[in-house]
């Protein structure tokens, strides 16, 4: 039986042959990740659907040139990373959209806590996740990757194409840079 | 770096992150327990760690995942129908230059120095125009920090 290694592979030789629907198939098995990526660099879901679109038709050109003893998607990570932050680079005199990047998070349903209790977890929720909006793009994707994708070590290293303990040492950092930001708005 | 707060900074992010083995947990506790320092640092990444790891992504409506690749054919396509514009479009302004070309030297009535003259302009835009486009096409091929974020 074949396993999804080799059916993708034999979706990527297809695709590589101009076969679009056999790259539709990748792109259907990638895109919420894809999506749910570029969200978190960009913070805006419309930038995020855009972009991560432009990362898949930029991949089918550059489909040729993919070795596929490498990761399809790791590859296209790569590409839609460069995007993303060229493209927060272009816009960054544009101030981040607060009252946008709140309508990104899912809301907090406690049913154990009382009304009181749910305020105060809600807006520290709000500091928390405003904080976040205001790292640099590097530190909030680590970040991000690990407590809310809950992304392994192993697959951010993978994906970022850095060692395991290079992961670390800058999720740390991003970690220490964001208790600041909370320290100084509260 | 000191040695010890390396392993510290390893061991509290496998703490945040849930991740400790039992061995690293007792070094972890007993690393913490040295240091007031180190312990605070623990225990507000700690807090942050409970709310941060609450937080997700709404998910976007399901009809944005039906358009999804349809979004990215049609611009496939698009991108197809670009590479046949320009290529018509090159052939005829080649063309119409050409017979432009031969008009002027064919035409009876106007003087040498006209014809030259409107010559030389023609000329001498289409090789600005190709020295552009070398220039660029060259520029692009050998330029190793092409993909270096400026």
């Amino acid at each position: 039986m074949m396993n999804a290694t080799d059916k993708e592979n034999e979706l990527l030789i297809k695709a590589k042959n101009g076969d679009k629907n056999a790259y539709g198939e990748i792109v259907k098995n990638y895109m919420r990740r894809a999506y749910f990526a570029a969200l978190s660099i960009v913070g805006s879901s419309e930038d995020a659907v855009d972009l991560s679109q432009e990362a898949f038709i930029k991949a089918y050109r550059a489909l040729k040139k993919f070795d596929q003893e490498k990761k399809f998607y790791t590859w296209y990570y790569s590409i839609l990373r460069n995007l993303c932050l060229n493209f927060l680079r272009n816009k960054k005199r544009h101030a981040t959209n607060f009252s946008e990047i709140y309508d990104l998070l899912e809301s907090s349903k406690d049913e154990n806590q009382d009304t009181e209790n749910m305020i105060e977890r809600n807006e520290t929720r709000k500091i928390v996740w405003e904080a976040i909006w205001k790292l640099s793009p590097e530190d909030r994707e680590i970040i991000t990757a690990k407590d809310i994708v809950n992304a392994s070590y192993e697959e951010i290293a993978e994906l970022l194409q850095i060692p395991t303990g290079t992961v670390m040492s800058r999720l740390y950092y991003a970690r220490k840079r964001l208790k600041k930001i909370i320290e100084q708005s509260i | 770096m000191n040695e010890n707060l390396e392993r510290f900074q390893y061991l509290l992010n496998k703490a945040l992150d849930e991740a400790l083995t039992n061995s690293e947990r007792i070094e972890f506790e007993q690393l913490i327990s040295t240091s007031k320092e180190f312990q605070d640092e623990w225990n507000s990444l700690k807090k942050i760690k409970e709310i941060s790891s609450t937080m997700k992504f709404k998910n976007p409506p399901e009809e944005l995942w039906d358009k999804y690749w349809l979004g990215i054919y049609a611009r496939l396509e698009r991108g197809v129908a670009w590479i046949l514009i320009s290529i018509g479009t090159s052939i005829l302004l080649i063309y119409g230059g050409f017979k432009l070309i031969e008009s002027i030297i064919e035409d009876p009535t106007l003087t040498w120095f006209l014809k030259i003259a409107i010559l030389a302009i023609i000329i001498g835009f289409v090789l600005l125009v190709v020295s552009v486009i070398r220039e660029r096409f060259f520029l692009r091929k050998s330029d190793k920090y092409k993909d270096i974020k400026r």
